[in-house]
């Protein structure tokens, strides 16, 4: 299903043009909206559409083996954390899905490593990670294994 | 020239804003307090990469915590899974590493579904957990942006620069703004490649307004492989592509749908058909046939059997799963989730898989390193348990000093996933940190000359279409030029029909591989001659050199292994079976970078003894 733009809602903010992960939404020159420039090089992966301001982008699956009278519609909505869809089959049939995307409140819940105390020379040297051996959650610390583990052949 | 040059001066580098890129941007502030970070994607950071869509599960979490797997339990089954050759040591690594970054997603807001009755995270599969992913990547990208100094969107990096003061050390890397058409010099003492893996080296089923609908997104254009291959960095397992069984037309996941829904294949004829090709099987692989969990590869392998033999198609199960409304909805979900284009295939084809059982088909060929393949750089394990032969001296670096790798761009490391994709960058900058303090008195040196010679090169197509584009009246078609989709088809065409393809069947001989590589080489010298006429068209154009030079390598790869172990994946007619007499190796190659030539060579696979 490429994307495509209703020539009514689109306003020519040029969202879908920042996020897209193909570089296929674009700003047509006459029209001053956005366009999908290269609709065999879209992955159909929404992006565009869920960050519409507008909701001015669809999709309509690809020509090669999705027939007409179908659609996938989403709205995504940070404040409430949430995302819905609905589905609707070419013969009418329809289903409706809502999931959530965060647990937290958007862009506040991750932290700036900038701001801990800096690491010691002795994890430096170590092999644990940022916030490790605590964020593993287990007893022991960081798991190894002797070099001596390792041995080449045909046996296993 | 009408476009500016911009210089950045940074520390670490890196490349590709993916999970990987994102991992190492995070992990690298807390390392490297003083030091300068800076990342160059391709697309936005908020939605670039695999990731972008969303996931519905992450497929690489042990689970310690609970005492469900070990790091030794994954070794096990990625080895078992890629027929007896990763490289364990990066496998145990990420790991143990693996879970530490979960929580933390867990902890920035990502939701992960609980077990109702046990309280632990719910498992899909022994190895995957199921999250409402969503807007994994923008959490993820916020991490990253929190710890990097800055990042550069919308840059197509082109080359890696290399330091002129030291031989085979990495000096940074070149590209141009996608917008602007400038030039960005990113002059970096490490280096770490983050770029993804390879869609569209192979030509996919849907060739019309469809074939951007391939399994890896469309933007993986094998620059995890091409940047380090032109550095001069060697590459290991590069035969080793992956064929998906997925849904038919939107290549729709099936792990949740086996795994969790407990659905099952069946041919036309409502048989099973699996156990049915066990001898034949067996004849081909001896007793990997007979390992638990089936080789992926494997599992591939009876699905084309089957169908060669006139059964097809080949169904999935679903009207039985799906009456339980909870199964349903997980169901649909795992597609909105993920891969939103299979929702809209079945909409638009009126399939409810409440009644209809779909089809399913097995997908083009991909290459790249972190799902039940493992192509990719040869690099240096973590010096605490890596063989003699697999470390010196930095966790992460490839065979160039400075240069690191993470994800689709480390080879041996299959079914790092996401999760440990995302460990992987985290691991490659904490060595890389390390490097830039050891050589903290050592500048790299980037000269003008190296710059401009690069600068000639990537803006050529632009020049070149211009020279040549008014000598027509308008149109597609020039004697001097061809335009990035022209060779992208040309292409996909010559890996379909001489690599081993899906019009041929995965099949392939040596007569086939030495004349695709002829033909891989003209392809290359009419890239010189490329026409892009605008800024898109030139991203598109270094898209395609990049799958053109990763496409080279899975050829001599693919020619240099001469046996057959991973049928499902390829077949090599001239050695119909797996060898592990002469072939229980993996294979490494490098490419000169001043003369093109190739060398390949075996080296030693370790395995953790039991």
């Amino acid at each position: 299903m490429p994307t495509f733009v209703y020539m009514t809602r689109c306003d020519g903010c040029g969202h879908c043009v920042d996020i897209c992960p193909s570089d296929i939404m674009h700003i047509d020159p006459t029209y001053r909206r956005a366009l999908n420039i290269e609709p065999n090089m879209c992955w159909e992966c929404y992006s565009c559409v869920k960050a519409c301001p507008q909701n001015a982008i669809d999709c309509r699956g690809y020509a090669d083996f999705a027939p007409l009278g179908h659609s996938v519609r989403v709205r995504r909505e940070e404040e409430k954390g949430t995302i819905s869809w609905k589905i609707r089959f070419r013969d009418g049939r329809e289903k409706t899905f809502v999931s959530p995307i965060t647990t937290k409140p958007w862009g506040q819940a991750i932290e700036r490593l900038a701001d801990l105390p800096p690491p010691s020379e002795e994890e430096v040297n170590s092999q644990q990670l940022c916030f490790e051996p605590e964020a593993l959650k287990i007893e022991g610390g960081l798991p190894t294994i002797s070099k001596d583990k390792f041995k080449q052949g045909v046996y296993y | 020239m009408r476009y500016k040059t911009v210089y950045e001066d940074c520390d670490i580098l890196v490349v590709g804003g993916g999970m990987g890129g994102c991992g190492a941007a995070f992990e690298a502030r807390h390392w490297g307090r003083d030091l300068r970070i800076v990342v160059a994607e391709k697309a936005n950071i908020d939605r670039s990469g695999a990731v972008a869509q969303g996931l519905y599960a992450i497929n690489c979490y042990m689970g310690m915590r609970w005492g469900e797997n070990q790091p030794e339990d994954h070794v096990r089954y990625a080895r078992n899974d890629l027929m007896g050759m990763v490289r364990e040591d990066l496998a145990y690594d990420m790991a143990r590493h693996v879970d530490s970054a979960v929580h933390k997603f867990e902890e920035w807001g990502l939701p992960i579904m609980r077990d109702p009755e046990t309280g632990r995270y719910q498992r899909e599969g022994k190895w995957q957990i199921m999250i409402h992913g969503e807007s994994y990547k923008p959490i993820v990208a916020e991490a990253a942006r929190k710890s990097a100094d800055k990042i550069y969107n919308r840059i197509m990096v082109t080359h890696l620069l290399m330091d002129e003061n030291h031989p085979n050390r990495i000096g940074g890397a070149i590209g141009f703004n996608v917008r602007t058409g400038d030039l960005h010099v990113f002059r970096a003492k490490a280096v770490i490649v983050g770029a993804g893996g390879a869609s569209h080296i192979f030509k996919p089923r849907s060739v019309g307004e469809g074939m951007g609908r391939t399994w890896y997104a469309p933007w993986s254009s094998a620059s995890a492989y091409a940047l380090p291959i032109m550095a001069g960095a060697k590459m290991t397992q590069m035969e080793n592509r992956i064929v998906l069984c997925r849904f038919k037309d939107g290549y729709g996941p099936v792990g949740a749908y086996f795994l969790h829904l407990k659905t099952y294949t069946q041919n036309a004829y409502g048989e099973e058909y699996e156990s049915k090709w066990y001898e034949h099987t067996k004849e081909m692989v001896g007793e990997y046939i007979d390992h638990h969990p089936t080789p992926t590869c494997l599992r591939n392998h009876a699905f084309l059997m089957e169908v060669a033999a006139g059964r097809g198609p080949i169904h999935m199960v679903t009207t039985e799963a799906f009456q339980d409304p909870h199964k349903e909805t997980v169901g649909w979900e795992n597609f909105l989730g993920m891969t939103v284009g299979q929702a809209v295939v079945w909409a638009s084809q009126d399939i409810d898989p409440k009644y209809i059982n779909p089809e399913l088909t097995t997908s083009e060929p991909y290459v790249m390193g972190s799902h039940a393949t493992c192509s990719g750089a040869w690099a240096s394990g973590p010096e605490d348990i890596s063989p003699d032969e697999y470390f010196w001296g930095y966790n992460r670096m490839m065979t160039v000093e400075g240069l690191f790798g993470a994800g689709d761009a480390l080879g041996g490391t299959a079914h790092a996933f996401s999760s440990g994709s995302f460990t992987e960058g985290r691991l490659a900058a904490k060595a890389a940190v390390k490097f830039v303090r050891d050589h903290a008195r050592d500048p790299v040196k980037v000269s003008d000359e190296q710059i401009e010679r690069r600068r000639r090169e990537i803006y050529k197509p632009l020049e070149h279409y211009e020279i040549y584009r008014n000598e027509i009246v308008a149109g597609t078609v020039s004697p001097h030029y061809i335009l990035p989709i022209h060779g992208l088809q040309r292409l996909e065409k010559i890996m379909d029909e001489y690599v081993g393809g899906i019009s041929v069947n995965y099949m392939t001989n040596e007569p086939l591989l030495k004349m695709g590589l002829e033909k891989l080489r003209i392809l290359q010298e009419d890239l010189e001659k490329v026409g892009a006429e605008d800024l898109h068209q030139l991203q598109r154009a270094w898209e395609l050199k990049h799958r053109v030079i990763a496409s080279e390598c899975v050829t001599q790869h693919t020619l240099f292994r001469q046996e057959t172990r991973w049928p499902g994946y390829y077949y090599r007619g001239d050695y119909m079976k797996l060898d592990d007499e002469n072939w229980h190796v993996l294979t490494v190659s490098r490419r000169d970078p001043e003369s093109g030539e190739w060398t390949l060579e075996k080296a030693p696979v370790y395995h953790l003894i039991d």
